[in-house]
């Protein structure tokens, strides 16, 4: 009995076949000390090159330490990692190989796998297919496969199950619609290209795949479009904490931050620089920025030019406290406790508005301020964070504003975050296929006017990419969308 | 065993060929009647027993009466989406049916035409009389052929190496999980007692297998109408143990031309010129007495008196599966209840001196003969209509294409092929294209050296795959997925429609087919090698013609945007790139033809300056090559991509696994892997891959599996 059969051609000429370069993650996902991502492929050297942000390559098969960058953002440093250099054919593919060790942690491995994912040419492993490489280059006998761990690594269909169970209700929903809103355009087009010459389809049927194909375009982009949340899960979240001189930011702050962090002062306008510390509030890291203080009138100019400073940078930041004295909170209301300046940033998403020491108010005052805080985040929008009632020195009210906090940022970046945590691999994995679909349908809808069969193609190729997510797109589920659509009837 | 890849030496060419057939006959010493024996004389069977005779087999087909050879049973048509690009597939590999098309086209048509080129699809209305004839008359002269009505009453095997005769039921114990070849077949039994002993045994009965035909709620055993059908053959086969499935088909009633009112109903003309499907033909004999098509469409009245009836139609009542995309019009009334109407060509099925029958398509129904007539005549013009035959369904057995290997020899029984409906599909295309691939392979099989020594190097095979063609395609789709519905090509089933076009299959086909010594017009070879040149020449005058980008956005006018990087680029770079078209496929199309669906809007670059105002000679190059050339160039970022993915395709299909694997040992595989890998057996890796629900850690599995075993 004969086995496996390789044909000799195949040998020979899978130098020049193989031309995509590929790369994962070979250890297990999950924390652990040491993370190491593999490349493999013609393209490593310039992968390489890109990746440590400079022209000379390490010293082959030489441990090197080195700084990983974004190669899109190169002033953007991922990690501080172990790199080696294999050249081929010495490697265990036999082609131009690197190793990647980086730091474990699933947030830096993540970005890790998100910069290589975004580089042109370089796609993710599909499973074993380092073992498939190193076979096909005469690498190994099969018998060798038996001890490989990459093929126990190999993501495996009921892992990619699993993964889709663990997104949640929510996310596996929106993937499988997208699925079954491909497939129906899929089976609108197809229909066209295969009867529309000699059946009497409607006439919208082209103009119809092409709604839906925008429709999962645009919502692919706004889903991977995640607010910087790869960043924030590794470098934190910028967090501004703002508001009117003397309004109990820094008292804030150093309740946050249980130590000295600012110069605390009851003298109006002496915090004048932004200070900046590193915090942990349910799992993510917080960098939180202490402004400076405003008032409306100062003659000094360098508190003016710190108060536009810490204005913008309460902009920019990716949430922001702004601190409110609640007694002019509940002198004035608490739009009109602020000065213009600062009320646009009430109606900005991600805020949380503070009204402090809420000590110094009568139970009755209290209620009264409760009252004025409610009917205020009734009128935030769904972005806002609402309004917390606090002292930082009696502590009162702080386990609902953290909780506040916690919650609005869980809303923001965690659902997701926190599975992806757990699932570096498949997170980056699914983002790649998000973005070859978002890639593929943007083509689609370039090419649809002028040819449709190559706009066909460009849709195959767009639910193939949801597929690798979701399931694969057969060419029987676009049939049984086709027939049920249209009366093919000839 | 069969494991040979679809590697192809180009430099046997026909030497090798006539150096087989030498061998062949100094071989048929032993007590063989024929090489190969064909049983069937439908569109499979024709392409079986001439490639098996091409091959070099001395071959004989055997059908129940030889007048209805080469008989066109539905529709008065070849070709179509798809289906075009199939038969231009058997004519590269040098088969009949797109010349006898040629020769007997009545209409010729591009479908597709305002689509982009990979989904061109040749039609044409075919003359039942004439197809036949000329079918008849080229196998009755084709050398290493012969003719022979009967009526095969079983097929006979012998088992491995025992020498004594067996009847098929000796198989019908075995496990069909162990689905070994366990039996190799020597001959046929015909009805008269008539025995032929042949090498190989090829089955090409299309629905004569146990089939049925209903009208109304009357059913009688029949493949065709007036003609038996196979009990004996089907009973064989079951015996033996092949899976079984069954389907059903239908077609509609045939009309009486003369009373038709053609005089209010939109008219469908040919194109002129018209193109022909064969590669060796330049022009069609009836070019200029293109018939036309009529368009006219059930109504409201017909579609409620087929409802009122729908207790008479056994068709609705079953639950045996027919096709979706034909469906009868019983079931296009009752699954698209909203639609008041569908719309019905009227065929004629030939010249006027022929036939004046026409052929209504879109109406196939089962109802009885009287409600039939009653319904007709409520459509437009068709107030008076005669009906000569009234339309039917047909029920009939087919096989799981699932015990079949590539080259469609049976798993089960060694040397025993099938072609056609038989292996579940529908279409004469589809029959002729599997008709060839079977015969071819009953053919070089039969003829390989006997030789002991030898018998351990396989035949050479003509194997196709997916990337090579729809007929890879059809195939590959048959053999791991199997049926539910009579199988049906469409484009949208090839992954390569842009590469595996109908325009490029002699391209694809032709030197492979000949290196096997299939091609035995030698014209073929030198005709492809002068278009291969003529392409040449072409494109090297567009590659001739260079310009700055600022001259070609004077020249090509406002919009064209070419990146100005100063880089001067050729006419063929600006068509790669879409800036540069030619109008080679608009303007067939007759302005009278007033029944076309409505085109889509003109895309914008029909407006600019084309080819032939750049280049200057570009108009002195034929037609044909010219759109051959436009093609190659408007796809070429999408083919260079294809090739890629072709090339990783092929490596998994050149990773070869046994068949014989008992799966269950494989600890790894889940239980619904084992059953699915159990039921197909795949003998690549890539098909295992393609097999639903086959997981990548199940593959890999497999894989170390096989390893250890070896």
């Amino acid at each position: 009995m004969f086995a496996i059969r390789r044909l000799g051609a195949a040998r020979r000429t899978v130098r020049w076949l193989s031309t995509d370069t590929i790369y994962a993650l070979s250890t297990a996902p999950g924390k652990s000390a040491i993370a190491i991502v593999r490349i493999s492929g013609a393209q490593t050297p310039s992968v390489l090159r890109r990746m440590l942000a400079r022209e000379h390559l390490p010293r082959a098969r030489q441990a090197t330490v080195a700084r990983l960058v974004d190669p899109s953002d190169p002033s953007d440093t991922l990690d501080t990692a172990v790199c080696l250099w294999l050249p081929g054919p010495q490697s265990y593919t036999g082609e131009d190989m690197a190793e990647l060790h980086v730091h474990g942690g699933p947030a830096v491995v993540s970005s890790v796998l998100g910069a290589l994912g975004a580089l042109d040419g370089l796609r993710m492993a599909q499973a074993g297919e380092f073992t498939r490489r190193a076979f096909d280059l005469g690498k190994l006998d099969l018998t060798t496969l038996e001890g490989i761990s990459d093929v126990l690594n190999a993501e495996t269909e009921q892992q990619r199950r699993l993964a889709v169970r663990q997104m949640g209700g929510a996310l596996q929903h929106r993937y499988s619609t997208w699925r079954a809103q491909l497939v129906q355009a899929r089976a609108m087009v197809e229909a066209e290209v295969d009867f529309g010459d000699e059946e009497a389809l409607e006439s919208n049927t082209v103009t119809r795949a092409v709604q839906l194909a925008r429709s999962v375009r645009k919502q692919v982009a706004e889903h991977l479009d995640d607010r910087r949340r790869g960043e924030i899960l590794r470098g934190g979240a910028r967090l501004a904490i703002v508001g009117p001189p003397n309004a109990g930011k820094s008292t804030l702050l150093n309740a946050l931050v249980q130590r000295p962090a600012a110069i605390v002062s009851p003298v109006a306008g002496t915090t004048r620089d932004i200070v900046e510390v590193t915090l942990d509030i349910a799992g993510f890291p917080l960098v939180v920025s202490d402004t400076a203080g405003l008032r409306q009138h100062t003659s000094d100019l360098v508190e003016e030019e710190g108060v536009r400073r810490a204005l913008a940078a309460s902009r920019d930041a990716d949430l922001r406290m702004v601190v409110v004295d609640c007694q002019d909170a509940l002198n004035h209301g608490i739009a009109h406790a602020l000065a213009p300046e600062y009320r646009e940033l009430l109606h900005l998403p991600q805020t949380l508005v503070v009204l402090s020491k809420a000590d110094t108010l009568a139970p009755s005052e209290l209620k009264h301020v409760e009252h004025i805080s409610r009917e205020f985040a009734a009128g935030m929008g769904s972005d806002g964070w609402g309004v917390a009632v606090v002292s930082c020195e009696t502590t009162q009210g702080w386990e609902r504003m953290v909780g506040r906090l916690a919650e609005g940022m869980r809303r923001t970046w965690g659902a997701q975050g926190v599975a992806a945590e757990a699932m570096p691999l498949t997170k980056a994995r699914h983002r790649e296929h998000l973005r070859t679909c978002a890639a593929r349908l943007e083509a689609f809808a370039r090419v649809v006017d002028d040819d449709l069969v190559l706009a066909a193609e460009e849709l195959r190729a767009a639910a193939d990419a949801i597929g690798r997510i979701t399931g694969a797109v057969g060419i029987e589920d676009v049939l049984d969308a086709l027939f049920s659509e249209f009366c093919i009837g000839k | 065993m069969w494991n040979r890849g679809a590697r192809v030496n180009r430099n046997l060419g026909l030497a090798l060929a006539h150096g087989r057939r030498r061998l062949s006959a100094a071989t048929a010493k032993d007590n063989h009647d024929f090489d190969v024996i064909v049983i069937g004389g439908g569109h499979a069977g024709c392409e079986a027993s001439s490639a098996a005779a091409r091959a070099g087999a001395k071959t004989v087909l055997v059908t129940q009466k030889l007048e209805t050879i080469g008989e066109m049973s539905c529709n008065p048509s070849f070709g179509g989406i798809g289906k075009g690009v199939l038969v231009r597939e058997v004519d590269a590999m040098d088969g009949l049916c797109g010349r006898m098309a040629d020769l007997g086209g009545v209409q010729f048509r591009i479908l597709n035409r305002s689509k982009g080129p990979a989904v061109h699809g040749p039609r044409a209305q075919v003359d039942r009389v004439i197809y036949k004839r000329n079918m008849q008359e080229t196998l009755s002269s084709y050398p290493g052929l012969s003719l022979k009505s009967g009526s095969v009453a079983d097929i006979l095997l012998e088992r491995s190496s025992e020498a004594d005769e067996q009847s098929l039921k000796r198989l019908a114990s075995q496990d069909s999980a162990s689905a070994q070849e366990s039996a190799t077949v020597v001959g046929v039994r015909l009805e008269s007692g008539e025995i032929i002993r042949a090498r190989k045994v090829v089955i090409t009965t299309g629905t004569f297998l146990g089939g049925e035909i209903h009208i109304g709620l009357k059913a009688f055993p029949s493949g065709r109408k007036g003609e038996a059908a196979s009990i004996g053959l089907s009973k064989s086969l079951k015996d033996a143990g092949f899976r079984l499935g069954r389907m059903k088909t239908g077609t509609p009633p045939r009309l009486e031309g003369q009373t038709i009112d053609y005089s209010h109903m939109p008219r469908q003309l040919g194109d002129m010129p018209p193109t022909p499907f064969s590669f060796i033909h330049d022009s069609v004999p009836y070019a200029d007495r293109q018939i036309m098509c009529y368009q006219t469409r059930t109504t409201p009245e017909a579609h409620e008196i087929i409802r009122a009836n729908f207790d008479q139609s056994i068709h609705i009542r079953e639950t045996v599966r027919g096709p979706r995309y034909c469906p009868s019009l019983e079931s296009k009334i009752k699954r698209f209840s909203e639609k008041q109407s569908h719309i019905v060509w009227l065929e004629p099925e030939g010249l006027p001196e022929h036939t004046d029958l026409v052929y209504p398509n879109g109406i196939s129904n089962t109802m009885p003969e009287d409600i039939q007539v009653k319904f007709l005549r409520t459509m437009p013009g068709l107030e008076n209509v005669v009906m000569t035959q009234p339309g039917y369904g047909v029920e009939y057995d087919h096989i799981d294409p699932r015990e079949l290997k590539r080259n469609l020899e049976t798993k089960r029984v060694g040397g025993l092929y099938m072609a056609g409906q038989i292996n579940g599909t529908t279409g004469y295309e589809e029959a002729a294209a599997q008709g060839l691939l079977a015969g071819a392979n009953a053919g070089l099989a039969a003829i390989a050296p006997m030789n002991h020594e030898l018998s351990a190097s396989t035949p050479p095979q003509l194997v196709l795959d997916r990337s090579d063609g729809y007929l890879g395609v059809l195939i590959d789709d048959l053999i791991t997925r199997g049926v539910e519905e009579p199988y049906r090509v469409f484009t949208s089933r090839s992954e390569y429609r842009l590469s595996t076009r109908a325009d490029n299959a002699d391209i694809r086909l032709t030197r492979r087919a000949a290196a096997l010594g299939l091609v035995r017009d030698v014209h073929r070879l030198a005709r492809l090698d002068s278009v291969e040149a003529d392409m040449a020449y072409a494109q090297s005058l567009l590659e001739r013609v260079v310009m700055s980008p600022n001259v070609w956005e004077s020249r090509l006018g406002e919009g064209t945007q070419v990146c100005r990087d100063g880089n001067p680029r050729s006419a063929l770079d600006m068509i790669r790139m879409g800036f540069l078209r030619d109008n080679v496929w608009t303007g067939a199309r007759d302005p009278e033809n007033t029944a076309v669906p409505q085109a889509r809007a003109q895309p914008q670059w029909a407006m600019r300056p084309s080819v032939s105002d750049i280049v200057p000679e570009w108009s002195g190059v034929p037609l044909g090559i010219r759109q051959r050339v436009i093609t190659e160039a408007m796809y070429f970022g999408y083919l260079k991509q294809q090739r890629l993915e072709v090339n990783s395709f092929k490596r998994d299909e050149s990773l070869r696994l046994p068949t014989d694997i008992d799966y269950a040992q494989i600890r790894v595989l889940s239980r619904e892997e084992v059953d699915k890998l159990t039921l197909v057996r795949p003998d690549t890796f890539g098909a295992a891959k393609r097999i639903d629900g086959i997981t990548p850690g199940g593959i890999l599995a497999l894989l170390r599996y096989v390893q250890r075993q070896q």
